[in-house]
């Protein structure tokens, strides 16, 4: 539905009404499913119920002057559990937000610094761009890139930001590096010509951002040519499946884990390494909640050897985000100052609950995240955060 | 026959500045490879206290004058432009400080000569003067000729050790008799910053504390250490969290950019978040137990000890350099 | 209250800077320019200082590459006038520039009398002269840098400076003037792409050719090194007494004690 919305033209909040996402808007329920399954939902002024109320009702300036709605991490939450269908996050939600953002007299500080470096950079760290591919040299296998290829490869592996240049991000992409090697996979990335696909930023409001990115990956994009896309960031592949194709867009896209997932058999038999583990998984928000993908990261995680999997109160659906989507990677100053919770703390409280040792997870977003919580609450003696395709490395050794 | 070296001897609250020292001493260095004479050029309302600590030069150059009795850096430097027009010195240095940074900047106009900027070194090399600069905030360093006289080099601190040029005196001292104009520029006065809690984006001394602090009961630890140094202490997220400090102490991703002269981590681990807020501190400077802490990959010294060792050492040995 | 607010554009340094093939000036192959931080808050107080007294805010840029998405951004924010200066000589110094521009502001159509020159107090480029207190003894205006707060009054501006300890110290001067910010009053605001398309699409850049000027003073640069940066900490060994004693030192090599 995402697809045929967003191909049909640029849409605003003053003819969404008119438009058939609006009538279904319309046809809420005023239930409050969403308020309550929103995890700000008990310190947000303007739940999405009441975003629609005041929609309705003609009152929606009121949300728009105000910063409220920054505590919306989009979390597919309330676009999961709408009775109605309602998709939340894929129309109301951006087109408020983007208002409340053109809005707002002054725009966190470190939300802001990652806008500019978004822009200047095509990284929010601020990173040099010239780096981007640094952590090639730490790989130990070939990772060729497509301006030195020179012909058409099967896949390009966008690895995005924080798998990019976070530290522990890196070790995820050197991790999907050595997969793609042991399987033998044509693949090239882009390296200092891969720009942010700026999700996030469109999410946190900075549509005009958003649309500036877009505008030079697909520039990228049209100089070479491959057969699909995998990518390391379940936020690029949000993009790149829903939002470049209004772009023109077409090539098949895929997040790594269940790339792996369909090519575990062939992996199997370079699984030797016993983790001796118990592992538990965090849906991350995009990829299970918003795409459906519960059962190919744990099918990975149980093909692994010694590995017993153990499931947190939350899980599937019902999965409680790590509050980084949405522009939550750089609002904690925000949300603090306000009193409310670190969403990954009450994360990582549930996965010390299940006593596992390692706490896996999908996103490069999740592990500074997630790390951060399991020091800050100092289980830092007992759980390890990992992505699966650092676990799957792991095994293979 | 080149001129005279000048060093601008900026003082505070009745004292020659220990930049003003600095100076001197690489001044003294460059008159003897000239074979001039050094010379320190006072300006004030009422100078005559300062020339018994200015041994290091030859000859005290004073103007006294109401109008010189403020820090206004647009009357120094026409002041010292008039002198120099009469006297052509090679080259005036002047310290780079909160206190001469204006006049830094108008000298040269006023005198209609160049200027080197942040000079760290500076040397005579077959009889003229050679200036080593740090320029694009440090990534650079550049050799440069400085032309013949007049010229002015503004010195950054730290370029020789203070001690050097604290020679007590008094020199001979020329009394200058003239016209300062005041200008348009009114001092009103100084003032204490306003209670409140401090702003460590605007501090040249951080000391940072991480996890490793220990306890809250430490903070004081570094509070002292702070207070020696003149600065103040921050904090990285864990820190805060614990409420250890309060959150305008923060350094990192979620809480401030800070850019000091001097960085001292102090148990601070380097994660990411935190090494994106400090980065870029001229000086930095960590003690951490654990030798692989990431924190030692920005630091420029790391010290892979305990810092409940190491700082009460630190705190004595710059207690007996009477820095209390 | 009529301001003018002075950008210029300097290298980059998130990116690594290379030294050109002739040893004495940067490599200009991987160079990026950013606009200096201390003038984007020039613009900021500038356009704080409009919120409390009125009045206009032009923006003048020294040519450069990127120097039009700077004033474009300016223009979102709410400049009201954007202007480029050009024709400034491949390596004119800091006293040829602020001659120049000196030279040419009094030619640009409707621009003076301004009665606030407002430029970054610093820049890191700023090897042989800066720009704010050239440009004051040029155009014969008062000058003071290292400005952290400046309100109107009377005609004239109280503007306080900062000292060591964290002493301010303050100061009243005529207009018109020239500051040389250090910080404004509050960070530099942020300007939604959106904004600054709409710029890019309904405002406009007047580009005007600085007019040439005299002789300037010039130095000369012997040789530019890159400073060997070991990318990981000097470890200091020894006993804590040892270790404090090292770091006791390196304070004082450094200026900080």
């Amino acid at each position: 539905m995402t697809q045929a919305v967003l191909d049909s033209g640029v849409m605003t909040l003053d003819d969404l009404l008119e438009r058939p996402e609006g009538e279904r808007l319309m046809s809420c329920i005023q239930c409050g499913i969403c308020a309550a399954t929103c995890p700000y939902g008990d310190v947000m002024e303007h739940t999405p119920r009441t975003l629609i109320a005041k929609l309705r009702a003609g009152l929606l300036d009121e949300v728009l002057t105000g910063d409220d709605l920054l505590n919306c991490v989009t979390c597919y939450a309330c676009w999961a559990k709408c009775p109605r269908g309602i998709a939340l996050t894929d129309v109301l939600l951006p087109l408020v937000k983007e208002q409340v953002l053109l809005n707002l007299p002054e725009v966190p500080a470190e939300l802001q610094a990652a806008f500019e470096a978004t822009l200047r950079y095509g990284n929010p760290m601020g990173e040099s761009p010239r780096k981007r591919a640094a952590w090639v040299e730490e790989a130990g296998v070939e990772v060729p890139l497509m301006k030195d290829v020179g012909r058409p490869v099967d896949v390009l592996w966008i690895v995005e930001c924080y798998a990019s240049y976070y530290p522990r991000g890196r070790e995820n992409a050197v991790a999907t590096a050595r997969l793609l090697d042991a399987l033998g996979v044509d693949f090239a990335i882009l390296g200092p010509e891969e720009r942010c696909l700026g999700e996030c930023v469109r999410l946190a409001g900075e549509t005009g951002l958003f649309d500036t990115m877009r505008e030079q990956n697909m520039a990228t994009f049209d100089k070479y040519e491959f057969g699909k896309v995998i990518t390391s960031d379940p936020h690029a592949f949000d993009a790149m499946a829903h939002l470049y194709p209004a772009a023109g867009f077409r090539t098949p896209v895929e997040h790594v884990t269940p790339f792996i997932s369909r090519h575990i058999e062939d992996l199997l038999p370079r699984l030797t390494r016993e983790l001796n583990a118990t592992i538990t998984y965090h849906d991350t928000c995009v990829l299970g909640r918003r795409g459906g993908l519960f059962d190919e990261p744990r099918s990975i995680l149980t093909a692994l050897p010694g590995v017993e999997l153990v499931e947190m109160t939350h899980n599937g659906v019902n999965t409680i985000c790590c509050g980084g989507g949405g522009g939550g990677m750089w609002l904690d100053a925000f949300y603090k100052a306000r009193g409310h919770d670190r969403l990954s703390d009450r994360r990582v409280e549930e996965a010390a609950a299940t006593g596992a040792d390692i706490l896996a997870v999908s996103c490069p977003f999740e592990v500074p995240r997630f790390e951060d919580s399991v020091k800050v609450l100092g289980y830092d003696d007992r759980i390890e955060v990992r992505d699966i395709t650092e676990l799957v490395a792991r095994a293979m050794e | 026959m080149p001129g005279n070296i000048w060093v601008v001897a900026e003082h505070w609250q009745g004292s020659p500045t220990d930049a003003a020292f600095e100076a001197l001493a690489l001044g003294r260095e460059l008159a003897d490879g000239l074979g001039v004479a050094l010379e320190a050029v006072v300006l004030g309302s009422d100078t005559g206290g300062l020339a018994a600590a200015l041994g290091a030069a030859d000859r005290i150059v004073a103007v006294d004058h109401p109008a010189l009795s403020d820090p206004i850096g647009d009357v120094a430097a026409r002041t010292i432009a008039a002198l120099a027009a009469e006297r052509r010195p090679e080259v005036v240095l002047v310290p780079i400080t909160n206190l001469g940074w204006d006049l830094i900047g108008l000298l040269p106009a006023r005198i209609g000569c160049p200027m080197v900027n942040f000079v760290q070194d500076a040397s005579v090399v077959d009889g003229r003067i050679e200036a080593a600069s740090l320029v694009y905030g440090g990534k650079m360093s550049t050799r440069v000729a400085v032309p013949a006289g007049p010229a002015v080099l503004a010195v950054l601190p730290g370029t020789r050790p203070a001690e050097a040029g604290r020679i007590t005196g008094p020199p001979p001292v020329d009394r200058v008799a003239m016209d300062v104009d005041p200008g348009l520029i009114e001092f009103c006065g100084y003032r204490e910053p306003e209670a409140g809690d401090v702003d460590i984006t605007r501090q040249d001394v951080l000391v940072a504390i991480g996890r490793g602090i220990g306890g809250q009961g430490n903070v004081e630890l570094a509070e002292e250490l702070a207070e020696l140094l003149g600065g103040a202490v921050c904090g990285s997220r864990p820190v805060i969290d614990q409420g250890w400090l309060p959150m305008s102490r923060q350094v990192g991703k979620s809480g401030h950019q800070v850019k000091p002269k001097l960085y001292l981590a102090l148990g601070v681990s380097g994660a990411p978040e935190h090494v994106e807020g400090m980065r870029d501190a001229e000086l930095i400077i960590a003690v951490n137990s654990d030798p692989d802490a990431p924190i030692f990959r920005v630091a420029h010294y790391g010290v892979g000890a305990d810092l409940l060792d190491v700082v009460p050492e630190l705190i004595d040995r710059l207690e007996a350099a009477g820095k209390r | 209250m009529k301001i003018l607010v002075l950008l210029k554009m300097v290298p980059d340094v998130v990116e690594e800077l290379e030294v050109a093939p002739d040893g004495r000036a940067l490599d200009t192959e991987f160079l990026r320019l950013i606009v200096n931080e201390r003038d984007d808050h020039a613009l900021e107080q500038a356009l704080l200082l409009r919120e409390d007294a009125g009045g206009e805010v032009v923006v003048a840029g020294l040519d450069a590459p990127e120097v039009d998405d700077v004033l474009f951004s300016a223009l979102a924010k709410g400049a009201d006038r954007a202007i480029k200066l050009t024709g400034f000589p491949e390596g004119s110094g800091a006293p040829a520039v602020a001659g120049m521009v000196a030279g040419t502001l009094p030619s640009i159509d409707g621009l003076l009398p301004v009665d606030l020159i407002l430029t970054g107090c610093q820049a890191l480029d700023d090897l042989d002269g800066m720009i704010g207190p050239l440009l004051a003894a040029a155009l014969d205006l008062p000058y003071l840098g290292l400005v952290a707060a400046a309100t109107v009054e009377d005609g004239g501006m109280l503007v306080s400076k900062e000292y060591s300890g964290g002493v301010l110290g303050d100061f009243r001067v005529e207009l018109p003037a020239v500051l040389g910010i250090q910080a404004a009053a509050k960070p530099p605001r942020y300007v939604p792409i959106a904004k600054v398309r709409q710029a890019m699409s309904t405002g406009t850049i007047e580009g005007v050719a600085a007019s040439p000027a005299g002789p300037a003073p010039s130095i000369e640069v012997i040789e530019m090194t890159k400073p060997e940066s070991a990318g990981h900490a000097e470890m200091i060994t020894g006993s804590p007494s040892e270790a404090a004693a090292r770091i006791a030192a390196v304070l004082t090599d450094r200026g900080l004690l």
